[in-house]
């Protein structure tokens, strides 16, 4: 079981890296949303694996239960996860309706956004 | 003691001046300079009022704890070097004051000026007094900065910024150097205070870190002093206005570098290394900065030399390691300030009046400028070491000192360069003299001089009386300061034997200085064939030679920056993604792996069936990423194994949370899709994506291998207390929730207020692109034009309507069972946030927006208004934020239940959630609205665009 585990994250990690690294926005948020269900499950798994044992408490009897802490952690993660995803988008979104392109790089030999400026050097007068 | 609490107000002072000069300027320029006077009188006032404990010999100190965790504390100590320099500082502060109110011009900004100066003045202040060494480290890198203004303050001159910035880029490294060798220091000697470290003496120069110690030390001190080979951003500094140069350059900073080494003479001085290190350093500065003084045509370049040899003379007689020496430094530093900031005033006054400084263009001044040439000839004489005035008294103890002193078993060279170095600076005093101020009178000055108003040449005046009057009366003026401040030095113990009178008899000393004397007048005489052959032979320029050194760096820094940050993410994620498994790596390398502690779960049918459609599916969602309509639908598959396979692992609150945020998150893309490209094209070559695939694989496998590696073994869990305790403190049996709601309510509390921030931030995003440039692309947009006719189905607003009220109630109902089974404010938030997006989905924006009766902004507000209430309702009962109560009430026919602040916590959770997550596509839906898509105001409506063009075309 942790091998499965372990090699979905994997998996989920490599797909998301490769995602992240393609050149226009909307690969690179699906990237991003591979690596945080990565993020997410490597975090539950720091919890180790149980089947059947979930953390609610059973008040008639005496059982174990599994790490819940992980859980919650993990519950929050997955919420800001979706809002930074949105933000992400909205500015994907927006950067592609004011320039009409959805590449992520900016080149920088371009000649208009060189701003390259060497401080003016004046005549010396060695003392 | 008492007085001694006066230290930190003292150090303080200057800089709480600091925030005035530029107030005052408004009231005009006298009033700024008062001002700054009163700051500077007033620390002054101050520190002669512990005049009387200095000079008894106690040492007062104040102490205030800071960060003692770092050994770092707010102290402060005066002894008699401390008080020596702290007069220095604020005496010459107050007649620079005065100076520098008739030199500026009414063009510069006088109110900068006088707060750099305060501000210099106070970091020096802080340098002298402060015990903490760190402290003074502190106000040490101040100094350079402060310093660094006051040098540019002529902004519009490309040397002032030129100077400025290798001032800086010396001293500052130099001060980093300095951290280093400080903290070494106070290693040793396990205290960084002063004065502990100052007891310490034996065990540091028997440590093996003595050696590094000192080098890094003396690099501070020396790059301060302008020390050979550091010694050429001294009179490139010199392009400040003469204020600061006479303030700086010649009484204050540049002798920071001979105050550290006179501070800590008591624990590094004596030895082999300290001699030849620091003796022969200062022994070359000397010869050779009077060597190029001589040379240089620019009064200021040649006060600025001149100014390096002296602060060489300085060194090498702290050098020595003898008492007799520190005496001699002691009483140097005393006689070299009066004469050299009269000297620099008077080459400020010729400028100021002459509009010239270079020597060829002077002359005959006598006649113009009376006393100016008093003034300045009677302090250069001084410089020379004439007898009656103040320098030929520390002169003739300065070659008393060396003349015993022995360089590697040879007697003559220290005396014999130390002689020539008196020469030489006899025979540009002379020339500064001759030059400038006999001769005969010109027409040709660029303006034609006169002595300047009473104000200007009264400070340099005063200090000429400083020169004669200890030159006089030596004993009685400044015996007492010298005996203190080189007691403070040597750290007590007897005296040496030495007398500051004129005649001491005929001494080899005295044969010296007329060797000296008589050596200079007769360069002096010759100076015209020797500044031929001078300038005839090369030398290497350091400032070619610094700003070569300079261009190699910044071209180094820049290619590593073009390298790595081009603009392009991708490559910036490339290096982040192989540099964090490269650190991964090394951190394995190291060992340590513990071996497997648990064995692993058996693997069932069902989890491989799961595992096989994750696996398969993000395969095929990498390749076919290129269609992204399918890759969102393949991108749901994974989400839905991933949320399975929670269920799976005992984690119901998770699995309930990833599948409502999936559906979400899907809406949310699709809604963006609508408006980006549907296609990613195909631009990489096939090199990059083997690349960025086998960067991808490195990334997985190390982090599955951690993964695998991490589930395998037991550590140390916290979570026992959270089973324990979530119900017999938090009243819950669904530990994950109590967690979230209770024990770490706080995070939540975070996590809840970012959400709504960025719910609020892509509102915000939207209102600015509806307004930008975006607008007018949107106003023109075209839709595509095969959307359905019937854009809302009949079927599924009948089924949304019949589903919304048990959906909501779903939402209800996981929201109230949440604190003791699965689900919980966020997942609630989101099943309700699901079933209005159906109702916007079904039936239309606009008449889902005209049920909507409160704004989304204000839910988030409520939820983060409602969370906090509940939290500080806790203080009411005297308890800490966010503490729960609860209890069970029994409310027939309803079985018992339980009411708990944290549900109402939760309740606010599930606000927050809720507006945040309908805001998010609340305003991805305005985008279309703006674009012109038509609305319904009716459900059950066809596309009246549509519609009317199809009746047209029946007609």
């Amino acid at each position: 079981m942790e091998m499965i585990v372990a090699s979905s994250v994997g998996i989920l990690t490599a797909g998301g890296v490769y995602l992240l690294l393609r050149q226009r926005t909307f690969p690179v948020i699906l990237g991003l949303a591979l690596l945080s269900y990565a993020v997410n499950v490597f975090l539950f798994s720091s919890g180790r694996l149980a089947v059947g044992l979930p953390p609610v408490l059973n008040k008639y009897a005496e059982t174990a239960y599994t790490d819940p802490l992980p859980q919650a952690l993990v519950l929050t993660a997955i919420v800001i996860s979706f809002g930074m995803t949105a933000v992400l988008v909205m500015i994907a979104l927006g950067a592609y309706l004011e320039s009409a392109e959805d590449g992520v790089n900016i080149d920088l030999k371009r000649p208009d956004i060189d701003d390259d400026e060497d401080e003016p050097t004046g005549p010396m007068s060695a003392p | 003691m008492d007085s001694g609490a006066l230290l930190p107000i003292l150090a303080l002072v200057p800089f709480i001046g600091a925030l005035f000069p530029a107030l005052m300027i408004r009231a005009g320029r006298d009033a700024c300079a008062l001002m700054t006077g009163v700051a500077t009188l007033l620390a002054f006032a101050m520190l002669m009022t512990m005049a009387p404990a200095v000079f008894r010999g106690e040492v007062l100190q104040a102490q205030i704890e800071w960060l003692p965790a770092l050994g770092l504390s707010a102290s402060f100590f005066l002894d008699g070097l401390g008080f020596l320099f702290a007069g220095m500082i604020l005496g010459v502060g107050l007649l620079i004051i005065l100076y520098a109110r008739f030199y500026l011009s009414s063009d510069d900004p006088m109110g900068q000026f006088y707060t750099y100066l305060l501000l210099f003045q106070g970091a020096m202040l802080g340098i002298v007094t402060s015990d903490n060494v760190l402290l003074l480290l502190v106000f040490w890198e101040l100094t350079s900065l402060s310093s660094f203004l006051l040098i540019g303050y002529w902004k519009h001159l490309p040397e002032g910024r030129q100077g400025a910035r290798m001032a800086l880029a010396v001293t500052g490294g130099g001060g980093l150097a300095l951290i280093g060798g400080m903290l070494i220091l106070g290693n040793i000697a396990g205290s960084y205070d002063l004065t502990v470290i100052l007891t310490k003496g034996d065990e540091i120069r028997a440590s093996e870190w003595y050696f590094p110690a000192l080098i890094l030390i003396l690099l501070g001190a020396f790059t301060k002093s302008a020390q050979f080979p550091f010694h050429f951003w001294l009179p490139h500094a010199m392009a400040a206005p003469t204020p600061v140069s006479a303030y700086l350059h010649s009484a204050t900073m540049v002798k920071a570098g001979v105050f550290l080494l006179a501070r800590l003479w008591p624990v590094l001085a004596g030895t082999p290394e300290w001699f030849y290190i620091v003796a022969t350093t200062g022994l070359i500065t000397m010869v050779l900065g009077a060597l190029i003084a001589l040379f240089k045509d620019d009064l200021k370049a040649l006060l600025a030399f001149s100014t390096v040899s002296h602060l060489g003379l300085l060194t090498m007689l702290l050098g020595l390691g003898t008492k007799f020496g520190v005496v001699a430094a002691v009483f140097h530093i005393i006689n070299h300030l009066t004469f050299k900031a009269a000297l620099f005033m008077s080459a400020g006054i010729v400028d100021h009046e002459a509009h010239t400084r270079d020597i060829k263009r002077l002359g005959g001044l006598r006649r113009l400028m009376p006393i100016t040439t008093v003034i300045a000839c009677l302090a250069a004489l001084s410089m020379a070491g004439i007898p009656l005035l103040n320098g030929f008294l520390s002169k003739e103890m300065m070659l008393e000192a060396v003349s015993q002193t022995e360089w590697w078993e040879n007697p003559l060279f220290v005396p014999v360069l130390a002689t020539v170095g008196a020469l030489l600076s006899v025979a540009y005093s002379f020339r500064f003299i001759f030059h400038t101020f006999f001769g005969p009178v010109r027409d040709d000055y660029p303006s034609k001089p006169h002595d300047p108003s009473f104000g200007m040449w009264a400070a340099p005046a005063f200090l000429v009386v400083l020169v004669i009057a200890i030159g006089l009366f030596s004993k009685a003026t400044v015996g007492p300061l010298v005996a203190v401040a080189a007691d403070a030095v040597y750290g007590g113990g007897k005296a040496p034997y030495y007398s500051l009178k004129i005649w001491h008899g005929v001494t080899p000393a005295l044969w010296m200085s007329v060797i000296a004397v008589i050596g200079g007048i007769v360069l002096m005489v010759l100076h015209k064939p020797l500044a031929w052959v001078w300038n005839a032979v090369p030398r290497p320029e350091a400032k070619v030679i610094f700003e070569w050194l300079l261009d190699r760096i910044v071209r180094l820094c820049r290619a590593i920056a073009e390298a790595t940050h081009n603009g392009s993410i991708t490559r910036y994620l490339a290096i982040f993604a192989v540099g964090t498994v490269a650190l991964g790596y090394i951190a394995w390398s190291g060992g340590g792996m513990t071996p497997a502690t648990r064995d692993p779960l058996a693997v069932t049918p069902l989890a491989a069936i799961g595992w096989l459609l994750l696996v398969g599916a993000t395969g095929y969602l990498v390749t076919i990423h290129h269609n992204r309509f399918r890759a969102l639908i393949v991108i749901s598959i994974i989400g839905l194994m991933v949320s399975a396979g929670f269920v799976y692992l005992s984690a119901p609150d998770l699995a309930l949370t990833q599948i409502s945020v999936e559906t979400v998150t899907i809406l949310l893309l699709l809604l963006a899709l609508y408006f980006l490209p549907k296609e990613t094209p195909r631009e990489s070559p096939a090199w990059l994506r083997l690349r960025d695939g086998a960067i991808a694989l490195i990334s997985g496998g190390a982090v599955a291998a951690l993964a695998y590696a991490f589930m395998l073994r037991d550590v140390s869990v916290i979570s026992d207390f959270h089973l324990a305790n979530s119900y017999k403190g938090g009243g819950g049996t669904n530990v994950v929730n109590v967690i979230l709601v209770d024990f770490r309510g706080y995070d939540t509390y975070g996590e809840i207020i970012v959400l709504g921030i960025a719910g609020l931030t892509i509102f915000a995003l939207m209102e600015s692109l509806l307004r930008g440039k975006a607008s007018a692309r949107l106003r023109n947009w075209t839709f595509a034009p095969n959307t359905s006719l019937d854009r809302h189905p009949i079927m599924m607003v009948v089924a949304t309507r019949f589903l919304f009220p048990i959906a909501c109630l779903v939402g209800v109902y996981i929201f109230l069972r949440g604190h003791n089974e699965p689900g919980g404010g966020f997942v609630a938030g989101l099943v309700v946030s699901i079933a209005l997006l159906m109702q916007y989905m079904a039936s239309g924006f606009a008449w889902a927006q005209r049920k909507q009766t409160v704004e989304y902004h204000s839910m988030i507000g409520l939820g983060v208004i409602i969370a906090g209430l509940t939290g500080a309702g806790a203080w009411l009962a005297g308890r800490p934020f966010l503490t729960s109560a609860f209890g069970y009430v029994n409310l027939p026919p309803i079985e018992e239940f339980e009411l708990a602040t944290a549900a109402l916590f939760d309740l606010g959770v599930f606000l927050a959630v809720l507006g945040a997550v309908m805001l998010t596509l609340y305003s991805l839906s305005r985008i279309a609205r703006h674009a012109g898509e038509t609305v319904n105001p009716r459900p059950m409506d066809y596309d009246p665009s549509r519609r009317m063009r199809s009746g047209q075309e029946g007609m």
